[in-house]
């Protein structure tokens, strides 16, 4: 990703945003009834990203998009929306973002096209003359032109989920803002969602996305986010993340015994051994790999394999917060 | 809508004062789409077809009914033989009691709470509708919702009336004859007034939906108000608060047909409803615009 300075004139669609879209200082949420749910977040999304919110059940993700879209107010820190502050500029700043909060939410007794109708007309800076082809593009957009007249009630999950990205697209939208929006599809309906997503960002729009799947954002994504228990873990490019966690050194032998001892020999820890498999940390970057597997075969150890394995986002995590990908309290 | 397909790439985002009104446009559509708001209709549109029927089963010989007549206020209904106008006056002492302002505490309830219920709600407030527009909107629809309702009981009235009844010169609660047209044109002066009496309820029924995300909680609570207040103001031991009670003078309307006709009471319900409209309605706006919605 190359960032764009300062940009002069008028901005073209296809031009990155400069500087942050999102941006919070001490961002925190405590709910009535003392749930701490975000802890001093210090976020920043940078113009032009598909920036992956990850983090676990529970870990504030949803709590953090509520804030940012001015639906509750934070604790205590403040959050700024493509430059201005919210809650306070929320109206201002809102027609330019599309958003997917905690699932579609849907009137069951309109029709999928009436519900759409219905939300632009909510917003006092849609024009009313390109309402219905907007909403036509919009259902065209995510494949649900062919049920557009059906009530909304009579939807599938997916048929429900992408209504409601619909909504989220029914204006060209600088930043769009979507919590889990894969949920409920299937494998093919979430490789459109990725689809549309590189789309949109190559049009210029950034992309926040939560989810807590981590190789649906190891996918997608160019930058990343990770939360736990209500704090940033860590942010940054997703290359540079996976980086951070170092890789495992995997050998399958059968000669698994021999091979931890001489592993060991050799400094290298973190050594377990499972069946045939033996893995270990990979050795630190002035270690030559090569040389580990001369020493190996010299030992007399048998080699059917060798090598280090890259890293991802889930090592990545897993190193972070020294635990898995679980729910926490 | 032909020259839709136009201006959709480069749609400017000024706002027209004019565009505001679309969600008002949106939010009557959608409230009179519900199945619920068309059901409320139509058994208020049912009451005069039963008082009708009843009446003509109940006079058939001829004879008028019985002195007793009318449940509410004056005897409106012992006039409906004579006169089918009177039906429309005694649909809405019937139905001003209990059905109609439960049906406005349904619709009223469920504004804000139901959309909190279903999550539309959040979409609504990121579109961004704005919190103080979407609650004048919501607002402005219930206070229609009272006028339809209203109006629904006084046409069905007035053709059933019609079609049972004979109709002519309207005899004035104070004894002296008017023609049927300015009858008439006091029924719907009587309509209106009916449906500006409910609109004190209708700002409690919206407060109330401001507190909860229940649709169901908000209507329950609403209606059990509504009768709550009016057995209240069946007690006469408890007649130093009547006065303050929204519906104590809701009766009041009858005096639109005396001659001349006695506006005091009319203007102080119009008043109290005034009162109650700004209280709960300030109220309201209080709570829904520093709510955290998380629904
Ligand atoms: N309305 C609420 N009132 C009180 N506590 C809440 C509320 N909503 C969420 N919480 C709490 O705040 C914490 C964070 O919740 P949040 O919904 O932000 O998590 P999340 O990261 O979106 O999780 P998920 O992946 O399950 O969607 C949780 O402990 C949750 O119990
Ligand atoms: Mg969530």
């Amino acid at each position: 990703m190359t960032e764009s300075g300062t940009v002069t004139g008028p901005r073209a669609v296809t031009e990155p945003e400069p500087g942050a879209v999102i941006e919070t200082r001490g961002l925190t949420k405590r709910y009535r009834g003392g749930q701490l749910a975000v802890d001093g977040l210090d976020l920043s999304v940078p113009g032009g990203s598909i920036f992956g919110f990850l983090g676990p059940n529970g870990s504030g993700k949803t709590t953090t998009i509520r804030m940012l879209m001015g639906l509750i107010d934070p604790t205590s820190g403040t959050a700024r929306l493509l430059g201005h502050p919210v809650p306070a500029a929320a109206r201002t700043v809102l027609p330019q973002v599309g958003a997917l909060i905690e699932g579609p939410a849907l009137y069951g007794f309109l029709s999928g096209r009436d519900n759409l109708l219905r939300y632009d007309s909510a917003d006092p800076t849609a024009d009313p003359r390109t309402r219905r082809a907007r909403v036509g593009q919009a259902l065209d957009r995510v494949g649900l032109a062919a049920a557009a007249g059906k009530k909304a009630r009579a939807y599938s999950l997916g048929m429900k989920q992408r209504l409601g990205l619909a909504a989220a697209l029914l204006q060209p939208r600088r930043l769009l803002v979507l919590d889990e929006p894969t949920n409920g599809l299937d494998p093919q309906g979430m490789r459109e969602i990725r689809t549309l997503v590189r789309e949109l960002a190559a049009d210029g729009t950034t992309v926040f996305l939560s989810s807590h799947l981590l190789d649906e954002i190891e996918q997608v994504c160019t930058h990343a986010a990770v939360m736990a228990g209500g704090r940033l873990i860590v942010q940054g490019p997703v290359a540079e993340l996976a980086a951070g966690a170092r890789g495992r050194l995997a050998v399958t032998t059968p000669d698994p015994g021999d091979a931890a001892r001489v592993l060991k020999e050799l400094g290298v820890t973190g050594i377990t051994a499972d069946g045939d498999r033996v893995s270990a940390e990979a050795p630190p970057g002035d270690v030559e790999l090569a040389d580990l597997s001369a020493a190996l075969v010299h030992a007399g150890v048998r080699l059917r394999s060798f090598g280090v394995e890259r890293a991802s986002l889930e090592d990545a995590f897993v190193a972070l917060t020294g635990e898995g990908f679980d729910v926490a309290g | 809508m032909s020259q839709a397909e136009a201006a959709v790439a480069g749609a400017g985002r000024a706002t027209s004062p004019l565009w505001t009104f679309g969600i008002l446009r949106s939010e009557l559509t959608t409230m009179l789409r519900r199945w619920r708001t068309l059901a409320l209709l139509g058994v208020l549109a049912a009451v005069p077809v039963l008082i009708g029927i009843a009446v003509r089963i109940e006079t058939g010989d001829g004879s008028s009914p019985g002195p007793g007549g009318g449940g509410g206020g004056p005897a409106f209904l012992s006039q409906v033989t004579n006169n089918g106008l009177f039906l429309v006056f005694a649909a809405l002492a019937v139905t001003l009691p209990v059905f109609l302002p439960m049906a406005v505490g349904v619709v009223a309830g469920d504004s804000v709470a139901g959309e909190a219920n279903a999550g539309t709600l959040r979409y609504l407030l990121v579109a961004p509708a704005g919190r103080t527009r979407l609650l004048l909107t919501k607002y402005a629809s219930v206070l229609l919702f009272c006028l339809v309702a209203t109006l629904v009981v006084a046409l069905s009235a007035l053709v059933v009336g019609l079609l049972l009844f004979p109709a002519g010169e309207v005899t004035t609660i104070s004894g002296t004859r008017i023609g049927f047209g300015e009858g008439l044109l006091r029924a719907g002066l009587i309509a209106v007034v009916v449906a500006a009496s409910l609109t004190g309820f209708a700002a409690i029924g919206l407060f109330v939906s401001t507190l909860t995300g229940s649709g169901i909680a908000a209507m329950a609570a609403t209606v059990g108000l509504l009768i709550t207040v009016q057995i209240v103001d069946g007690i006469p031991q408890l007649s130093a608060m009547h006065p303050y009670l929204f519906p104590h003078y809701w009766m009041s309307y009858a005096d639109l047909l005396r001659a001349p006709v006695y506006w005091d009471e009319v203007v102080k319900n119009l008043g109290l409803q005034g009162l109650y409209a700004a209280v709960f309605g300030s109220a309201a706006w209080a709570r829904f615009t520093t709510k955290d919605i998380t629904d």
